[in-house]
């Protein structure tokens, strides 16, 4: 031992695979600690589907619901709502009125293209009220022509106060606002004629 | 007493400290105003520190009772309304004091060399500052607090791919909500305070180790007497702690002034959406952060979103924040203070501050045509005055920096 040298080269292998198993070991640690973050099962446990009853919904009225702690509108559009979804005018003004672009995962596959409800329940439209920009949740400005949205070119929508994302009354997203895709369809499905269920999915009659 | 003083030295360097820090410690004898605020930074930090470990004797992190216990707080605690109001109010303050802080570092270069570390420590501990207020807010679980953190945590869910899950696990759950309270209120009470008090400490140590700059942006160190005392500088005890103990009266008397007679600040301390418990199925009329953090709130909604995504708009603002720390690079001018710089710096630095104000004033304005527009140009004058930083730093005719410190 005592007129042997020291072997720098072995010291700092050994130095840098200490290290290297060390700095490993606290990844394994801070597993469990990061882990903590994640939903826990009661959270989890908490996402069930909610029942509306729509008997007493008006023409025009908006309800709104919590699913999954996100709130949710219910609302029925008339006649000449309808028909301005369907309107050139508008569809040249969205971002993606189809929701075949950036939006194709914000609606099932069992709404319809320009309304964005459930066949032969065309006035009913349930739309996640959260906005796609930074989450805020837009407001509802049904009537066709507000001056402060720019008037005549207005149909009726939603529009979100935090950073001005405009929305039509099918939740569809306005071409050059902050909001970059169309509002979410949650699943849903009508259990009778006046209860909507909403978390679950359609089944086909 | 000599005695004991040798007890303790034998034991613990308290002559050593006190001496290398306080009595020999030799500060710039040309201070002016604007060498105030790092020591007001210090003062504000022990205020929140006292203010907030009372506070969280009485206040409930749980989201069913946290809206109501700061309102028993406010009614029904005796004192309970200055206690909070100090630590509401003195989060504002603070951050005044902070922006006057960094105002005189550009005033005077004090972030060029030897002072790089000193400032990039300075830029964590400003963006540790940021977050523990934006924890802090929420806190009371006001309208303003639950829509301040749906946006600000919606910003994580912009970043490509991992963005929706990143927000999950950042929430505890999917919307915010009673998890997220909770763990926002671990952080502003024990992690970033004591990431805070770590950062001060390393941001005292820099300074103590190349010690101030000044006015003149004279190195004080290079014209040192035989006994290797600087000539222009002046012991920090006493001189310097006995005139920030004066500054330290005026200030809080300014401050009570505002804490007394108006301490929401018309809405600018405190926003008055705040008054209304959280909501989740209503976001207020009108929504903006506290007017610290607007002036980047202003550069995020300036721009549009790319390619779908929302997240160019997230990169511009954390590029605003961070482009700060290589301003000890972008700076090529041979002098450091203003007062020998070329006139076009003057002008930089002019258009500078004017854009960060007008950024600051439009993040609390509703999104209009026009003041998109606004926004839009003074974020491109905002990253124009670091990015053009290279060129106009080193053209122009700076004046003759003199030996010795100017009266």
């Amino acid at each position: 031992m005592s007129e042997q040298t020291i072997d720098l080269k072995k010291r700092r292998f050994l130095t840098n695979a200490t290290g290297v198993v060390g700095a490993v070991g606290v990844g394994f640690a801070a597993w469990p600690f990061l882990s903590t973050w994640k939903p826990s099962a009661k959270t989890k446990a908490a996402g069930a589907p909610v029942d509306v009853d729509i008997s007493k919904l008006e023409s025009g009225q908006l309800v709104r619901v919590l699913w999954r702690k996100k709130p949710v509108w219910i609302f029925k559009r008339d006649e000449s709502a309808l028909d301005a979804l369907n309107s050139e005018d508008l569809i040249n003004k969205l971002a993606d009125p189809n929701g075949t672009g950036n939006s194709k995962n914000q609606q099932p596959n069992y709404v319809t293209s320009n309304y964005r409800s459930i066949v032969n329940k065309e006035s009913v439209a349930v739309i996640v009220g959260v906005c796609t920009h930074l989450g805020c949740s837009p407001t509802y400005r049904p009537e066709p022509g507000a001056s402060d949205l720019g008037g005549d070119s207005w149909k009726g929508g939603f529009y979100c106060p935090c950073h001005g994302s405009k929305f039509d009354l099918a939740g569809r997203v306005y071409a050059g606002v902050p909001a970059p895709t169309n509002l979410e369809i949650p699943p849903y499905q009508y259990v009778t004629d006046s209860l909507i269920r909403i978390g679950i999915d359609q089944t086909n009659t | 007493m000599k005695n004991n003083q040798s007890w303790i030295d034998k034991r613990f360097p308290l002559s050593k400290v006190w001496n290398e820090h306080l009595a020999e410690y030799y500060t710039p004898r040309n201070f002016n105003f604007w060498y105030f605020f790092g020591g007001l930074a210090i003062l504000m930090l022990g205020m929140q520190f006292l203010t907030g470990i009372f506070l969280t004797m009485h206040y409930k992190p749980d989201s069913a009772n946290a809206f109501a216990s700061v309102e028993y707080i406010m009614r029904d605690v005796e004192w309970g309304w200055l206690v909070r109001y100090l630590h509401s109010t003195g989060a504002s303050a603070f951050f005044v004091v902070i922006y006057l802080h960094m105002y005189r570092a550009l005033l005077y270069g004090s972030y060029k060399g030897p002072r790089e570390l000193l400032w990039i420590l300075g830029m964590v501990l400003y963006i540790a500052l940021m977050a523990e207020a934006f924890f802090g807010y929420v806190l009371p679980w006001g309208q303003m607090s639950f829509w301040g953190a749906q946006v600000i945590i919606s910003l994580f869910g912009s970043v490509p791919v991992i963005g929706p899950d990143l927000l999950v696990w950042l929430l505890g759950d999917y919307a915010v909500g009673d998890a997220a309270l909770n763990r926002f209120f671990s952080l502003h009470v024990i992690a970033l305070p004591l990431i805070l008090v770590v950062l001060v400490f390393l941001h005292l140590v820099a300074l103590h180790h190349v010690g101030s700059n000044n006015p003149d942006g004279i190195e004080i160190k290079e014209n040192k007497d035989k006994d290797g005392i600087p000539k222009d500088g002046i012991p920090f005890h006493p001189y310097f702690t006995i005139k920030d103990s004066m500054v330290v009266v005026g200030f809080l008397w300014l401050l009570c002034a505002v804490i007394f007679y108006a301490p929401a600040l018309n809405g600018y301390f405190l926003e008055y959406a705040n008054f209304v418990e959280a909501n989740p199925l209503k976001t207020p009329e009108h929504i903006a952060p506290l007017w610290y953090l607007t002036p980047f709130y202003s550069v995020l909604r300036a721009i549009p979103p790319l390619f779908g995504s929302q997240f160019p708009g997230v990169l511009a603002m954390g590029a605003a924040l961070l482009i700060f720390f290589a301003l000890p690079w972008l700076d090529r001018s041979p002098v450091k203070s203003i007062r020998y710089r070329s006139s076009i710096y003057k002008w930089a630095l002019g258009i500078f501050v004017v854009s960060f104000i007008m950024l600051g004033w439009l993040g609390v304005q509703p999104v209009t045509p026009v003041n998109a527009l606004l926004a839009r140009i003074f974020t491109a004058l905002y990253f124009a005055f670091f990015i053009l930083m290279p060129w106009y730093t080193s053209i122009g005719k700076t004046k003759e920096v003199p030996a010795r410190v100017t009266e």
